[in-house]
């Protein structure tokens, strides 16, 4: 089947673009890079028409780690829920790939950008491929290198590579409660592979299980920016917008909702676990909506909207819903890359202007980057018969199903969600353009792409139908039944939200003002994303650097422990003389020495020993 | 393997050694011949040690290439030397990194070049020796004839603070020597061998044994003197100034091969021969190393000096090789060994790359970098990579020797894993912001001016500790196999060995029970001892 080239091809292009494309036109750079994540997807669909998708299908390439008896193979897998994100990762990521070239046209370090997105479709697919917990994880810590290095493209700006620094580290965190599933699921189950751990599962005690579905989860958080990890994704918008779409909308911020579904055999069995999974998520979907309501940076807008959508595939997987979860993942991936995308056609007519307090009536002057963000809008919001109504929809379900005030709590974060988007349209595309800048349509490359994203946003719910298509592979997975008030009442709260910013941002224009007037207090809580950032830098970073600086440092190291070698020392400057003579070639005082002290020692060793010795 | 094979595979031994005694002779006004005689000779150890890997029996994984000489008569000193899977691979790491140290000092060792490259030559000697010993007294002259060079490494070619800085390293180590010859006299005094091999044979028949007091007390003379040279918490303090103040190549060896001397001798000798003693320390050990795991990082991240920085970042990576080697399971030591080597080659390369930007800005403090990716692209991309293989990235090399070590560690005590797993975190902590502070945000007007790429030379000495670095990451099984079969046999001969203590010294009332057991058994009580050790688990 020949799996490997799925990932090897964008690793190709890596190799030669980050090797030799500092020499090469932009037009190699381009065949290179694009050439390199079209074929990977092409072999993707070749693969996948050519394989029973009934049972896994499983490659081993050679053995990575031997110890004991744990054996870590480089194997890859293919089965239903591989499928899906292969081919998300690779469609959404070759779109992606051709509106750059319209995107970084004019952008220094050109191939340096190609090299490391064609660096990060390898490690994304390594981590969907992978058929065992270390697979995953290479993918899973490469992709967050390849976000570290594209959040920091501009790596002039402090803003930029700190963004970076956080996000990695940020995800390192998560990580630690990764590595420490990973090693408690080979000390219980002796393997990390997909198919012996997921089979032994259910002979396990639920307190194992619920230990590696928690710290899993950790991992998860970091990976997908839940709370109390989200803190990186807001930041990582310092990057270039495409790498916003790619990275931190589509695909890499998944992993955390794939790698829960993946370990589903797990979590069936630790309910605990799962609903920490529900929990979480739908608090992050809430609390990210909220801060959301206020921002004016266009990609601040999505990036916690990113969050919270995330939060709903928490919901889904953690309700044990878990094609609904990638069923969200998926039509989040076409609906999301598209308002990032979109909002970089803005950001590039407007010369790079960002705040949406200085856009304004923009649909009639680039009205196709205003047409394919309202599909979507439309879809992120919840409308039906779009893309996102059908995966909200079947989590808020599921939600319901599990406790019900997730599921009016998650329709309200509906709502929001709704209202926040369309706030964010209304401000771009309504009223009279504020801005001074000299507004231009972008170019068919970038537009082409954009065009298809907004077909899926619309009809991909339909298209592809998810949660049928998984339902074989979530064997023992309870399905939940349709239920059509429920449905109404969400889709209601989206139409409400909609008319609730139209109300706000055109309709009636000084009352968004006024509202933020009359609730100071809350407005710069929200406003100022209720200052976790600045909470996280006093309680953790500043106690940390200034703890290891003055205590371990200063204090412990050069104080204590120098200042006690230093005392010994100062007494030893005669036996400098020691030293001294043998700088001068003398080794027969030095061999003295030695000996000296050896017999002294040796004395006082035999005394004790004779003596009848130390038990 | 015939011992004409076996005299042929000490050429790795001897090359060095000629090399020392020819650099000596070289005048002293043509350093060029120095450097060309240093680069000819540790290539030629280099391509020794490749044959050695040739000729090596990875199906094996006992020692091989013995050679035992007598060497003094009385008291009886042999010159025994072998090979095993452990110290195979040190001594390939040495003689792999000694000419790019070579390469790395071409030009920043313009004073006094012939004494650098005799002493380097000596001390790439000294190490391997170290290695190869299987003679306990042997082993001591090797350990302090590595000694000897790098002092003079530090003292004459180091910086300001030099003398200070050699002065520490050299009394640190002796401190830890001293004790180690009392120990090694005494087991001589035990043993009437210098025999590592005999000595082992003997403990694991019965024929030789040590009360608990004696075993603790022995343990630590060897313990300590390998923990300061490692370094453990809180014997560390003279690493940060040695390796400040040494030339780029001093700190390569020193941080790359002076360490493993340490980590390897306990590995090599406190466990095998000191095992109920190794076994009741390991707690304490392994808090310790745990310590310096955080510790060492947590201090590296307040570091204003990049070097100081590498050297508290290596504190945190021995902690991992230590704790791994006590964990007792085949995972950690495997682990721990595969760790040395890889910390070996990433610090090596850290150092040298650091030497690289010194050499270009004479500042190694992190306040007078930034931007050097936009004058020096190349350099900064080969300072990332091992900056990301540092940080335990996978599919570079030490993410495979982290691992091992924390699955070890928590495949016994999941606890120490947790503890142990923050490092992890700190380690992207300080070196990312070290990276971002040296290589990102604009350039200034004396980085723009002073920093540029790397040339042919610096490539030569870059490209293969990056090529080792991919290729230790992603095909493990190049190196790890014959590492296991050492592995497995270090930890059972830790096993046989407790309970040959508890045979040769049992509770009082215990003692019958077990004779009758014996007796009982009609077996060699060397036997008995291994059925027991198999009861025992």
């Amino acid at each position: 089947m020949q799996l490997w080239l799925i990932p090897l091809l964008p690793l190709a292009g890596f190799l030669i673009n980050g090797v030799f494309g500092r020499r090469y036109s932009k037009s190699l750079v381009n065949a290179v890079a694009i050439g390199s994540v079209v074929l990977s997807f092409a072999w993707v669909v070749k693969t996948l028409l050519g394989v029973d998708l009934n049972t896994a299908h499983t490659e081993h390439y050679f053995t990575w780690i031997q110890s004991g008896t744990l054996s870590i193979g480089a194997d890859f897998a293919v089965d239903r829920l591989t499928a899906v994100m292969l081919l998300v990762v690779t469609g959404i990521g070759s779109l992606i790939h051709i509106y750059a070239i319209g995107y970084m046209a004019h952008e220094g370090g050109y191939y340096r950008f190609f090299a490391y997105l064609n660096l990060f479709m390898f490690f994304m697919l390594v981590l969907v491929l992978g058929a065992n917990y270390l697979v995953l994880f290479v993918g899973w810590e490469g992709v967050g290198l390849c976000s570290y290095l594209l959040i920091g493209f501009y790596f002039d700006k402090k803003i930029a590579t700190n963004a970076g620094n956080k996000a990695f580290i940020v995800n390192r965190i998560g990580d630690f409660g990764f590595s420490l599933a990973m090693f408690y699921i080979v000390r219980n189950f002796g393997s990390l592979d997909f198919g012996t751990v997921f089979g032994q599962a259910a002979g396990k005690s639920e307190a194992v299980l619920t230990t590696i579905g928690l710290l899993l989860l950790v991992g998860a958080c970091g990976k997908s920016a839940q709370l109390p990890l989200y803190v990186w994704l807001p930041d990582a918008m310092a990057g270039p917008t495409p790498v916003s779409a790619l990275i931190h909308a589509a695909t890499m911020v998944t992993a955390g909702v794939y790698m829960c579904a993946r370990s589903f055999p797990i979590y069936v069995h630790a309910p605990d676990a799962m609903s920490a999974i529900a929990i979480v998520g739908i608090a992050t979907a809430f609390f990210a909506a909220t801060i959301g309501l206020a921002q004016n940076d266009i990609k601040k807008v999505f990036a916690y909207s990113t969050v919270s959508q995330l939060g709903y595939m928490f919901v889904g997987v953690g309700c044990g819903a878990f094609s609904a979860g990638i069923y969200h993942l998926m039509t989040h991936a076409f609906f999301k890359a598209l308002l990032f995308l979109g909002s970089g056609s803005v950001i590039h007519a407007l010369s790079g202007e960002q705040d949406m307090r200085n856009m304004g009536g923009l649909r009639k002057k680039i009205k196709w980057t205003f047409l394919v963000m309202m599909c979507a809008a439309v879809a992120i919001a919840g409308i039906p018969p779009f893309s996102g109504f059908f995966s909200k929809d079947a989590i808020l379900l599921a939600a319901y199903a599990h406790a019900p005030w997730m599921y009016w709590l998650g329709t309200l974060t509906a709502g929001m969600t709704a209202f926040y988007v369309f706030r964010a349209m209304f401000m771009t595309f309504f009223g009279d353009y504020r801005g001074h800048q000299h507004p231009h349509e972008s170019g068919p490359v970038m537009l082409i792409p954009l065009a298809i994203l907004a077909v899926l946003s619309l009809a991909g719910g339909y298209l592809f139908k998810v949660p049928e298509f998984l339902r074989p592979f979530f064997v023992g997975v309870e399905e939940v039944p349709e239920n059509f008030n429920l449905m109404i009442y969400s889709s209601l709260a989206g139409v409400a939200g909609i008319a609730l910013a139209w109300l706000m941002y055109v309709a009636k224009l000084g009352m968004a003002d006024s509202f933020a007037g009359s609730m100071k207090g809350l407005y710069t809580l929200v406003y100022n994303k209720y200052f976790v950032d600045e909470i996280y830098d006093a309680a953790v970073v500043k106690p940390l650097v200034g703890g290891s600086r003055l205590v371990l440092w200063k204090g412990m190291d050069a104080g204590f422990i120098d200042g006690m070698v230093n005392g010994a020392g100062a007494r030893a400057r005669n036996l400098g003389s020691v030293l001294r003579l043998m700088q001068s070639g003398n080794i027969r005082s030095y061999a003295t020495w030695v000996l000296l002290g050896s017999l002294g020692v040796i004395a006082v060793i035999v005394g004790i020993a004779s003596a009848g010795g130390i038990r | 393997m015939n011992s004409a094979t076996s005299v042929r595979m000490l050429s790795v031994l001897v090359v060095p050694l000629i090399g020392f005694l020819a650099a000596l002779c070289v005048p002293r006004r043509r350093p060029e011949n120095s450097r060309a005689l240093a680069l000819t000779m540790s290539l030629l150890a280099f391509l020794d040690a490749l044959m050695l890997v040739a000729q090596f029996d990875r199906g094996q994984g006992g020692e091989q290439f013995s050679i035992d000489i007598p060497w003094i008569t009385s008291p009886d000193i042999h010159f025994a030397t072998s090979v095993n899977g452990v110290s195979l691979w040190l001594i390939v790491l040495t003689a792999f990194l000694t000419p790019l140290c070579v390469l790395v000092s071409w030009r920043s060792i313009q004073n006094r070049a012939k004494e650098f490259y005799a002493f380097l030559l000596l001390l790439e000697f000294g190490l391997i020796g170290v290695f190869l010993a299987q003679d306990l007294f042997l082993f001591y002259v090797f350990w302090e004839v590595s000694l000897v060079p790098m002092y003079f490494l530090i003292g004459i070619w180091g910086h300001d603070r030099r003398i200070y800085a050699a002065v520490k390293f050299f009394l640190y180590t002796m401190a830890g020597s001293v004790l180690m010859l009392t120990a090694i006299i005494y087991l001589y005094n035990q043993a009437h061998t210098f025999s590592y091999p005999k000595i082992l044979d003997m403990l694991s028949r019965g024929d030789l044994s040590f009360t608990s007091g004696e075993q603790m007390l022995l343990f630590l003379a060897f313990f300590v003197a390998f923990a300061i040279k490692v370094p453990l918490f809180p014997l560390h303090t003279w690493l940060p100034d040695a390796h400040v103040e040494a030339p780029t190549a001093g700190s390569i060896m020193l941080a790359s091969v002076m360490l493993k001397m340490g980590t390897y001798g306990i590995y090599h000798f406190c466990l095998p021969l000191f095992p109920r003693a190794a076994h009741s320390c390991a707690p304490w050990i392994a808090v310790l190393a745990i310590i310096g795991i955080i510790y060492g990082a947590l201090v590296a991240m307040v570091q204003p000096n990049m070097k100081k920085l590498v050297a508290y970042s290596s504190v945190s990576h021995l902690g991992f090789v230590v704790l791994g080697i006590f964990s007792f399971s085949q995972m950690g030591l495997d682990g721990a060994v595969y760790q040395m080597l890889n910390h070996g080659i990433s610090t090596g390369a850290l150092f040298a790359i650091v030497g690289l930007l010194y050499e270009r800005r004479h500042s190694l403090a992190i306040d007078d970098f930034g931007g050097v990716a936009t004058v020096a692209p190349w350099l900064s991309t080969a300072f990332l990579i091992t900056t990301l293989a540092s940080i335990g990235l996978p599919l570079l090399n030490n993410f495979v020797g982290e691992f091992l070590v924390l699955q070890g560690t928590a495949m016994e005590h999941y606890q120490w894993t947790i503890y142990a797993s923050i490092g992890v975190i700190l380690s992207a902590c300080y070196m990312l912001w070290m990276y971002q502070r040296v290589f990102y945000g604009e350039a200034g007007h004396e980085v723009r001016s002073h920093i540029p790429d790397l040339n042919p030379r610096e490539w030569a000495a870059v490209i293969p500790l990056i090529a080792m670095m991919v290729w230790m990451g992603v095909y493990s099984q190049s190196f790890l196999p014959p590492v296991s079969k050492v592995s497995a046999l270090v930890l059972e001969q830790s096993k046989i060995n407790v309970t040959t203590r508890v045979q040769a010294a049992p509770p009082v009332g215990q003692e019958e029970h077990d004779q009758g057991v014996a007796r009982g058994r009609g077996r060699p009580p060397h036997l008995s001892v291994l059925a027991e050790a198999a009861n025992a688990r």
